[in-house]
């Protein structure tokens, strides 16, 4: 199966990256020489193997629903590279 | 008494302790070399001022109950360090300054020791090189022009060329082993849920593990110990006994069973590689070990699954650099826009791909057929181990195909350098311990290394495995100081 320019490009809308055509004709090159490289794993039947999502295989912990971070307000919108520092401000997205 | 910069780590922290050496000598030692060592580029961002300070401070009130009493170290710029830049070597993260400490480097200080500054890395620990830095290419203190191995790249440079006594990486599918191998030091990726991964840039949170590097295996078991603890801020942090493993290292293994992986033998591999094997099972049956043939069937397909299953985690991972809460920002005409050139401009090219490939493999209409068939063919890969670790105590490998390749001989091949962690990938995707210890120099005089894997939080007996082989081995490595007139 091979990856065409059409598709490079749906990849990259859902990865929200731009491309230009150059870089995208180059994913392409690359995507096909990895994917055909990939491909080798249809050699195996794995029709009734579990699949493992994590190694570690316990279940989550659960924790009580405590408030520990205390007044953090300026730290978490420190780093903000917008200059507004009493919220993160995105471009309007409602007219 | 020997140079500073020559002293191990174990052996620098008895020295504080003995008062034979202050931290500031030993900070201002470290800081001097690494002045003068600008050529490797192996530091993002340096703390000297900071830490020379930390190290009066230290000897103006001493305390020399700590496991690395005022011991300068330099770590891997994926670990946030509060109010100190942390980058992870990416353009989207130039700006970075962490209001928070990961566990794993607040262990380190909690213990002592003193930051020297954080080290260069492959973009989002994604290479095999250190090519993929936003800040450049370190180079390796073995010779011109040779890529120090990667992701943890500045950290195994600035290790080799003595810049710090110790340091610490993290190894998502190699990442550690294989820069340790290249340069001829010690590397130790821990079992999946031994250190804590709170604070460390994400990549792919199913492989990601931080461990140390180091110049012999005792130092390793040392900062091992300080940087492994249980944290509630990890889900996947696994609580368990740890042991104090410098005091319990030893080099009785007599009777421990090693298995050799036939599978390993890959095709092509070169006959120093072959002989290097061979010599690491004739150290082991000098040891007292028993040498067993064993099977990992799956072996050939862990590369294929890596390239499935930690393109997909790193995918949904960088999904949060949108420009909004932190990091680089591009504007945009409109939100989707925004986000499309601060991505486009703050990634590098081997981060974009991955996230291509990340995207695509969990897109509507390919999850199974990559996604599900990946974690499908990684259990298969961790049942191969479990079979082998009813019959065997560890499995003796070479950590790589070869030893280390020159700056852009692999970069324009993603397949080829992703083939670089043939040997060291599937022990992330079974989340088992596995160390790198230096075995003997190629034709060219370039450092190779043999690996140990474990079963899960064995590391105690890697450990052991490795301390009796580096006395047999006694690696030597003649390293010349021809950076410092660059």
């Amino acid at each position: 199966m091979s990856i065409d320019l059409k598709t490079v490009k749906h990849i990259s809308k859902l990865s929200r990256i731009s491309l230009d055509e150059e870089k995208a004709k180059k994913l392409e090159t690359d995507l096909n020489s990895i994917f055909k490289w990939i491909e080798q794993l249809n050699e195996l039947k794995t029709e009734n193997i579990e699949p493992l999502s994590s190694i570690a295989e316990t279940k989550l912990r659960l924790r009580k629903d405590e408030i520990k971070s205390k007044n953090i307000r300026e730290e978490i919108l420190k780093n903000s590279p917008d200059e507004n520092k009493d919220f993160f401000v995105v471009p309007k997205v409602v007219e | 008494m020997s140079n500073i910069i020559d002293l191990s780590l174990s052996e620098l922290a008895s020295n504080i302790k003995n008062k034979k050496i202050s931290s500031n000598e030993a900070t201002s030692a470290y800081v001097e070399r690494s002045k003068k060592s600008k050529y490797l580029n192996t530091y993002n961002e340096e703390t000297f001022e900071t830490a020379l300070k930390k190290a009066n401070e230290f000897d103006s009130k001493p305390d020399f109950n700590k496991k690395l009493p005022g011991v300068p170290i330099a770590v891997k710029d994926l670990f946030c360090t509060k109010n100190i830049k942390t980058t992870a070597s990416s353009k989207i993260l130039n700006n970075f300054i962490p209001t928070y400490e990961s566990t794993v480097t607040q262990n380190l200080w909690n213990d002592g020791s003193i930051l020297l500054g954080k080290l260069n890395c492959d973009e989002f620990a994604m290479g095999s090189s250190n090519e993929t830095s936003y800040f450049g290419n370190v180079i390796s203190p073995i010779d011109k022009d040779l890529v120090p191995g990667g992701s943890s790249g500045g950290s195994a440079s600035a290790l080799a060329a003595k810049l710090t006594p110790a340091t610490i990486g993290t190894d998502t599918g190699g990442s550690i082993r294989q820069p340790a191998s290249f340069t001829g030091t010690v590397g130790l990726k821990p079992t999946y849920g031994s250190c804590s991964r709170y604070g460390i840039v994400a990549f792919a949170s199913s492989l990601d593990q931080a461990g140390p590097m180091t110049r012999n295996v005792k130092d390793s078991a040392l900062l091992l110990e300080v940087m492994s603890s249980f944290d509630n801020k990890d889900s996947t942090s696994v609580d368990f006994k740890r042991p104090i493993y410098s005091k319990d290292l030893s080099k009785d293994i007599k009777g421990k069973k090693i298995g050799i992986p036939k599978e390993y033998r890959v095709e092509g591999m070169s006959e120093e590689i072959e002989k290097l094997w061979e010599d690491g099972k004739n150290y082991l049956k000098d040891c007292g070990a028993e040498i067993i043939d064993v099977s990992l069937p799956h072996t050939k397909f862990a590369l294929p699954t890596y390239y499935i299953v930690a393109p997909a985690e790193a995918s949904s991972n960088l999904a949060r650099y949108d420009g909004v809460k932190y990091g680089f920002r591009t504007e945009g005409d409109n939100l989707i826009d925004m986000y499309e050139k601060t991505r486009s401009a703050g990634f590098g090219d081997e981060v974009k791909r991955r996230i291509m490939i990340g995207t695509y493999v969990l897109s509507s209409g390919y999850y199974d057929a990559y996604y599900l068939k990946a974690q499908k063919v990684r259990r298969l890969i961790k049942n191969d181990f479990n079979n082998v670790f009813q019959k065997v105590d560890a499995i003796l490998t070479p950590s790589t195909p070869s030893s280390a390749f020159k700056i852009g001989e692999k970069s324009n091949d993603p397949v080829s350098m992703y083939l670089n962690d043939i040997f060291t990938v599937p022990v992330n995707l079974a989340g088992l311990p596995g160390i790198s210890i230096p075995a003997g120099l190629d034709k060219k005089g370039y450092p190779l290394g043999l690996q140990i894997i474990g079963k899960s939080f064995d590391e105690q007996n890697i450990l052991n495995i490795a301390y009796s082989m580096e006395d047999k081995i006694n690696f030597k490595f003649n390293l010349k100081e021809w950076w410092m007139n660059e």
